[in-house]
């Protein structure tokens, strides 16, 4: 009976491996599948749509062949992690991927990317993406991974009236940190219950604490997080010391939103939807994308806006050049290291960011067009009228050190933050903190001071 | 070869592989696997995310020398203990007694609140307690209307907000368990106490406990097994902040594997976790063992 018992078993094994194998996905038959992930969430159906469009193009031109697409519905983080968890096994890997810029270079390292260059020599419109943003698609060893679908940049998105009510000249064009702190001093004298000049901190708002406000600081003084010749992480500044002081004159003051409001990881939410649509806050920093949040079809909308706000660079801390400051992120697409069809994907990856795709998508998704022709294209300029200004702030432009350690290293920088708003550290002491930090993770021969 | 009668002995046996082979794949599978990722340095991403190499007790060490960590033991021993050992438990228990006394409508309206919060998935319900405890939400509008001060919950007192919500949660499992362990309890036992003059304090003490005595430790340990685990409600109401307050271990443990992408380092936090659990695990099992009075 127990040999009878195992016999049934290994029928049902068996059994089991035949089936599998006469699933679609069999390489060996006429059909080809293409698998392809990216993120789409409410608020982001752009990419969706971009890459329905794709499909149905590509499928025509090439029978025989399936895209699949497996649209995965996250925020960035947990965006991040699930394709990180589906790159791992070459099973679960797609050919074709949404990827973040500042994820590259660790994936490159981890082997998951395939290396493009002798495919991007045969692609003639290779030469009208815009050279900085074909650099955050390089790795360390100076090859390229990925190919960029646009990028944002950060600055002081504020409200007129609130301004006006308050008697500042508009535009508002703040030359240093003390002009934005007298602007909103002048605000805060006029109505107390308005919000004047808010910037993230702690690590509620996580990635956005530092690009959207703590990098536009440090950028600002002259220093940095990371010396790119030498390769090491930056210790002891001044310029680290200066920005973590504003912030805390910024809380302190209440100039910002308090502590306990800082550190809800919903807080962007309420400036995006409610403080600064009913005019309760004077100005914020954020990213280029922020039309994208009020046009029609976004997640708040408001009508009107594009009356009602104004746009300004951040000024570097004393106004030294050049002047202003800005922080750039932004999104490619990238083929799997492993994938049975590198010709095909890349192929795919070609007619996804053609130029018409390529502007649907840039306008859709309030993006800073990277193609040439579609930074030229009417249709960008006019998408709002916030586009040229900052899309002009390219030139001053920052990316992130995006390598292996940057995740940890940026969470040291949110502790010095919170650490600073909450009163638990002063500004000296925070940066001692995230210098010992620093040195913990990447070890003291890894860090400079400057 | 064997003797028919061992063989008869194994086959008895048959019935339950399947289960056991099921507990091999699906349970000790992942810890045996968590434990040996703690022993290397596998990565979400990076150099080591493909080929881990074998680093040891490496990540043990660096636990140890953690400042978070010794603080986040604490808290998920705080909140193990305030929010499901007295929590849940003593209010489970005390709901339980008191609606044995209550009018039948009573007892309905009460038990079908409590089970309501029980019944809702754990996302949901805790998106229900973000917003009943957040700076402009339930509770801080109900303490409003009656002219009390109104407090930020989530960021002066994650604790507290967090075991309440668990409590809130939680509570009804027990209930239903002292429910039925108390409709157990013999009437001639209480009774005969009564006569001999047992006041219900003592009648409470001394007989209807020791009676449910097994319950009782059957019930303290699923909810304490089940409390360890909390992740869903922390992550979303403070994600374990302002400055790590509220980092329990399993939020310690995602944190470190997905959000820094250090696997080995966030496996090590969840091995940790385990032991904890075993060792709870055991205390109760021991408890359980010993002979009733």
């Amino acid at each position: 009976m127990r040999r009878r018992a195992l016999k049934t078993m290994s029928l049902i094994a068996a059994a089991t491996v035949a089936l599998a194998a006469c699933s679609p996905d069999d390489p060996g038959a006429s059909s080809k599948t293409l698998k392809v992930a990216y993120q789409k969430t409410d608020s982001f159906t752009a990419l969706d749509t971009m890459l329905q469009a794709a499909k149905q193009e590509f499928e025509a031109a090439n029978q025989g062949v399936t895209v699949e697409l497996q649209p995965i519905q996250a925020n960035d983080d947990d965006y991040g992690t699930k394709l990180a968890l589906a790159l791992r096994s070459p099973s679960t890997a797609p050919d074709v991927f949404y990827e973040d810029t500042f994820k590259v270079r660790s994936d490159v390292d981890a082997g998951y990317l395939l290396k493009l260059d002798s495919y991007l020599e045969g692609w003639e419109e290779w030469d009208t993406f815009d050279d900085g943003a074909k650099a955050a698609g390089r790795a360390d060893d100076g090859g390229t991974y990925a190919v960029p679908l646009g990028t944002d940049t950060r600055a002081i998105w504020y409200n007129r009236k609130v301004l006006e009510a308050a008697g500042v000249t508009l535009p508002w064009e703040p030359r240093s940190w003390q002009d934005i702190l007298d602007t909103a001093r002048k605000i805060k004298a006029n109505d107390p219950t308005v919000v004047p000049f808010n910037m993230y901190a702690g690590k509620g708002t996580g990635e956005g604490t530092v690009m959207q406000s703590f990098y536009e600081l440090l950028y600002g003084t002259g220093s940095s997080l990371y010396d790119e010749e030498t390769g090491k992480w930056v210790v002891g500044s001044a310029g680290f010391q200066d920005s973590l002081a504003f912030l805390k004159t910024l809380y302190d003051e209440q100039l910002a939103v308090s502590p306990a409001e800082a550190l809800d990881a919903n807080v962007w939410k309420k400036v995006f939807g409610e403080w600064l649509p009913n005019a309760k806050m004077g100005a914020t920093v954020e990213g280029s994308y922020a039309p994208s949040f009020w046009q029609d079809g976004g997640s708040y909308e408001w009508p009107g806006y594009e009356q009602e706000m104004g746009v300004a660079p951040f000024p570097t801390q004393d106004g030294q050049a050049p002047g202003a400051v800005s922080m750039s992120g932004g999104w490619t697409l990238a083929l799997g290291a492993e994938t049975k069809e590198p010709e095909l994907a890349f192929s795919f990856l070609t007619t996804a960011l053609n130029e018409q795709n390529s502007l649907s998508f840039t306008v859709e998704s309030s993006q800073i067009a990277v193609r040439k022709d579609v930074a030229a294209d009417p249709g960008y300029l006019d998408a709002n009228p916030f586009v040229r200004d900052v899309s002009a702030l390219v030139s001053v432009t920052k990316y992130r050190p995006a390598t292996a350690d940057y995740p940890r290293i940026s969470a040291a920088v949110q502790e010095a933050t919170e650490a600073v708003i909450t009163g638990t550290r002063s500004p000296q002491e925070a940066a001692a903190d995230y210098d010992a930090a620093v040195a913990d993770i990447v070890g003291a021969a890894k860090t400079v001071r400057k | 070869m064997r003797s028919p009668a061992t063989a008869r002995q194994l086959l008895r046996y048959l019935p339950v592989l399947p289960a056991v082979l099921l507990l091999l794949v699906f349970l000790a599978g992942p810890v045996l696997w968590a434990f040996h990722a703690s022993l290397t340095d596998a990565g979400l991403t990076g150099r080591s995310a493909r080929n881990p190499s074998w680093v040891g007790l490496e990540n043990y060490q660096r636990l140890l020398a953690d400042p978070v960590f010794p603080l986040s033991v604490l808290l998920t021993v705080v909140f193990v203990a305030g929010s499901a050992v007295l929590g849940q438990n003593l209010l489970g228990l005390a709901l339980a007694v008191l609606m044995r006394r209550a009018r039948p409508l009573v007892s309905a309206v009460v038990g079908t609140t409590v089970v309501a919060a029980w019944v809702l998935p754990e996302i949901v319900a805790a998106f229900a307690a973000y917003a009943y405890f957040s700076g402009d939400g339930t509770l801080n509008q109900l303490l409003g209307g009656l002219g009390l001060v109104r407090q930020e919950w989530l960021y002066a007192f994650p604790m507290v907000a967090v075991m309440l919500a668990n409590v809130w949660r939680g509570t009804a499992f027990s209930m239903l368990v002292y429910r039925a362990a108390l409709n157990e309890v013999p009437a001639e036992v209480t009774e005969a106490a009564q006569m001999d003059g047992a006041h219900g304090w003592q009648r409470f003490a001394f007989i209807t406990l020791p009676m449910i005595r097994g319950s009782i430790t059957t019930n303290l340990m699923l909810i304490t097994l089940q409390t360890l685990a909390v992740f869903t409600l922390v992550w979303v109401m403070t994600a374990g902040g302002p400055a790590n307050a509220s980092t329990t271990l399993p939020v310690l443990a995602y944190q470190e594997a997905f959000k820094f992408g250090d696997i080995g380092y966030g496996t090590a936090v969840a091995s940790v976790l385990i032991l904890i659990g075993a060792a709870f695990g055991l205390a109760y099992v021991r408890l359980l063992r010993e002979p009733r009075p």
